[in-house]
């Protein structure tokens, strides 16, 4: 029995859910317009797994037709929902992330400090996130290019919408432009890509008159085979296009400042599912990419890059999402090394364990700075008795006292510290993320980050394999500072003594996504592969490969001697208020440098920004100014109007020509009305001679006509 | 038998004399009866005709014309009753207020 007549419905439950709460949710409370959008999730999961279950009865691709899209001469396009395999993998992992995360919106918007009980705030959440699900399948359910890029834009759309969530504030709540800023950024950056992905499009319809996959991908290696650059050249533009939306080397600067958006949408969006959409792309290109191995060594090494570059960036953040942030960059560079080196089957199956840690990752810092926001709330309300018992911080409680002087922020690391009491089910979820991103056994990361060195080490990509080795070593760093100084020693402000647990409604999806990331790893253990089998049946270009005990052995033991490295420097010996950060004294400039991002904002500025101002600004001063306003416009338009209306039509042919013409008759009408008005004398004998005259006139005409 | 052409002649007669008395007379009861004499120049071309083609609805208009004169005279005399007791004359060329 199978299922695949269910297929639109991945996207069509949750735009009726949208719906639902668009249309009816200013009745609803928050809890309905919650739960509304949260069924809505949870059905497009449903289908999911019954399309999985169909899948495994039925495993050719199925290709559900709704109807026709676009047909103009040789594009013929329908409205396909394409099940097979691979897009299926990738809906599962939506919709379960999905609705989990929905669930646990609903807890954290409500306490959110922002959120003020602006019900249509709360509604207006949920309906992008439901709109974010539907482009989300659209984008892994479609049968085309074109498609896929329809999902790809509105996924960034939504993106852009929930970064800017709170757009009349920054991430602190003052009013600012900030939130807005970085939602554009991320807009304009992805648009970058976008473009990229456009002009490989336009290659592909020109050289395979196609846009449908499997057409493409039949042709794929005659045209390879005759005109082997243009392949490269299709392939190259899509990097691009998975440089934005992955947030890769160069595109990736988004990313870090997308964390203005609410802390669900960064789980969602910029950590399990959107920002995957890149990996999903070159995998679903495979059949392109396997015939220019070039191209396919390009993008592995702009993922291992990436994996390593945002890797020392995440050692040198103190915000406890920007950490996540850069931590994510980084393992989409494992993902894009992975599936760049033709590691389809690692790479997505990184992808989704990933999709589990990454998002329990946040979810749960979410829960500490929810927790940090408690506990600064807490205070602001006993000040008093704060002051009397405890004298040590004068400076830090009298601006406290004096209503929110300094901004407080909670999301600052070197805010917190001894969590592990205040927060014990937090603590504990984080602990297993953390885990499960080092990548120690057992943990889902083991099993994934390990296929990707695996492959690198076996298929002889040396450079690569050192590369994401490296990585992983800072992995495991980052991650273990920020356990040592999120959740242990003692507390730096006020806020973190007071900090409280999370209401359920917060923690249980997180225990979901815990229980995921520990297990997650059986989707593909060496020897079963489950996961690549599953693929392979779509893919069709993975090969098996055996478990590497060297490299397990390598990564683990690189992994160990990170978390203890970081246990030296930030769990010896805990950090203390206003004491700057071990590794600052140690490192210097290098230190200064990982916390500026390597000052690539900057550089992007000097080198892009600031040329595209200049350049603006030239056209806008002297081409569109001088040029086209002072000289064209007034000048030469202005001026002939002015002289062609002022003298030729005015002078000539209005005043003198129809203005005269009109004053005559009418002068005439006068003229011969006066002449007439004296035959009106008043005497009735006159009027009847008239009437005489005329009659024999007119019968004197009439007999001698 | 008197020709046809003898009654329109005298009719033409009766008729211009009528015309010019309505022109000349200043009266309004000489102008009545100008017109009057019109109305009967034109009844007497219908008789006349009425016997040459030995038709009888030349002399049914007849009757008409008798009809409408005389209710003519009776609207045309209270006017100039009514005039005469606003003007105290009825002389026809006074009446030209109505001019342009």
């Amino acid at each position: 029995m199978t299922f695949f007549y269910l297929a639109p419905w991945i996207v069509f439950f949750p735009v009726i859910g949208l719906l639902v709460n668009l249309i009816f949710g200013d009745r609803f409370s928050e809890r309905v317009i919650g739960t509304v959008a949260s069924i809505a999730s949870g059905l497009a999961f449903v289908v999911s797994v019954l399309l999985a279950y169909s899948l495994t009865q039925h495993p050719d691709a199925v290709r559900w037709t709704i109807g026709e899209w676009i047909h103009v001469g040789t594009l013929q396009l329908d409205w396909i929902f394409r099940v097979d395999t691979l897009s299926t993998t990738m809906m599962l992992v939506v919709s379960s992330v999905g609705t989990l995360i929905h669930i646990y919106a609903i807890g954290y918007m409500h306490e959110d400090v922002r959120f003020k009980s602006d019900l249509k705030r709360f509604r207006r959440f949920f309906v992008y996130l439901n709109l974010f699900i539907a482009a989300m399948m659209i984008l892994v359910g479609g049968d085309s290019y074109l498609m896929l890029f329809v999902g790809w834009e509105g996924v960034g759309l939504c993106s852009f919408l929930l970064i800017g969530f709170w757009y009349e504030m920054d991430t602190l709540g003052r009013p600012s432009w900030a939130n807005s800023d970085a939602a554009k950024k991320a807009f304009i950056a992805n648009r970058i890509g976008d473009f990229g992905f456009l002009i490989a499009a336009f290659l592909m319809f020109w050289a395979f008159h196609s846009l449908q996959f499997d057409q493409i991908f039949q042709q794929a290696p005659a045209i390879a085979a005759s005109n082997p650059g243009l392949i490269t050249a299709i392939t190259l533009f899509l990097l691009l296009g998975v440089t934005g939306k992955s947030a890769q080397i160069p595109l990736f600067v988004w990313l870090p400042d997308a964390m203005a958006g609410p802390t669900p949408v960064s789980a969602l969006i910029h950590a399990a599912t959107m920002v995957t959409a890149g990996v999903y792309l070159v995998t679903r290109s495979a059949a392109l990419y396997v015939t220019v191995p070039a191209a396919q060594y390009i993008v592995a090494l702009v993922g291992a890059v990436t994996a390593l570059f945002a890797a020392t960036i995440a050692v040198g953040q103190y915000d406890i999402k920007k950490v996540l942030a850069y931590s994510t960059i980084s393992q989409l560079g494992f993902m894009v090394a992975g599936v760049g080196m033709g590691a389809f089957a690692a790479g997505m199956f990184h992808l989704v364990t990933h999709a589990f840690f990454k998002a329990l990752l946040f979810l749960s810092a979410g829960s500490v700075i929810l927790g940090m926001e408690r506990g600064h709330h807490h205070l602001a309300h006993t000040d008093h008795d704060e002051k009397q018992d405890k004298g040590r911080k004068k400076k830090e409680d009298k601006s406290h006292g004096d209503a929110h002087e300094e901004v407080f922020d909670p999301n600052d690391m070197r805010n917190m510290g001894g969590l592990r009491k205040t927060m014990p089910v937090t603590f504990w979820l984080y602990l297993i993320g953390t885990l499960a991103l080092a990548g120690i056994w057992p943990f889902a990361g083991f099993w994934s980050k390990d296929e990707i060195l695996a492959n690198a080490f076996s298929q002889g990509f040396t450079a690569i394999y050192w590369l994401l080795t490296i990585a992983a070593f800072f992995t495991a760093f980052y991650m273990g500072r920020q356990i040592w100084m999120v959740f242990f020693g003692g507390p730096r402000h006020e806020a973190a003594a007071h900090a409280e647990e999370s209401p359920r409604l917060i923690t249980i999806p997180l225990m979901v996504l815990a229980v995921l990331s520990v297990v997650g790893g059986a989707l593909n253990y060496p020897g079963l592969e489950t996961l690549s089998h599953w693929l392979d049946q779509t893919v069709a270009f993975i090969k098996p490969i055996e478990f590497q005990m060297n490299v397990a052995l390598i990564s683990t033991g690189v992994a160990l001697l990170a978390i203890l490295i970081s246990w030296l420097l930030y769990g010896r010996k805990p950090l203390k208020v206003g004491e700057i950060d071990p590794l600052q004294n140690m490192l210097g400039p290098i230190f200064t440098g990982m916390e500026r991002k390597w000052f690539v904002d900057e550089l992007y500025w000097a080198l892009f920004l600031d040329r595209y101002v200049d350049v603006s600004r030239f056209v806008a001063d002297v081409i569109d100014g001088k040029f086209w306003h002072d000289w064209f416009h007034e000048k030469v338009i202005a001026g002939t109007y002015n002289w062609l209306s002022h003298i030729a039509l005015n002078r000539y042919a209005d005043q003198l020509g129809i203005d005269a013409f009109f004053n005559s008759l009418g002068q005439w009408t006068k003229d011969t009305a006066s002449g007439l008005r004296r035959f009106q004398n008043g005497f009735v004998r006159s009027y009847a001679l008239f009437v005489l005259i005329g009659v024999v006139a007119i019968l004197g005409y009439l007999i001698f006509k | 038998m008197v020709p046809v052409t003898d009654y329109v002649a005298l009719s033409a007669i009766l008729f211009t004399i009528g015309a010019l008395g309505v022109l000349i007379r200043r009266n309004p009861l000489v102008i009545f009866m100008s017109i009057e004499l019109m109305l009967n120049a034109a009844n007497l071309v219908f008789v006349a005709f009425t016997r040459v083609y030995n038709v009888l609805a030349g002399q049914i208009f007849v009757f008409f014309v008798m009809t409408v004169a005389a209710a003519e005279v009776a609207v045309g005399l209270a006017l100039i009753v009514t005039i005469f007791r606003t003007k105290h004359s009825i002389n026809i060329d006074e009446m030209n207020s109505l001019k342009g």
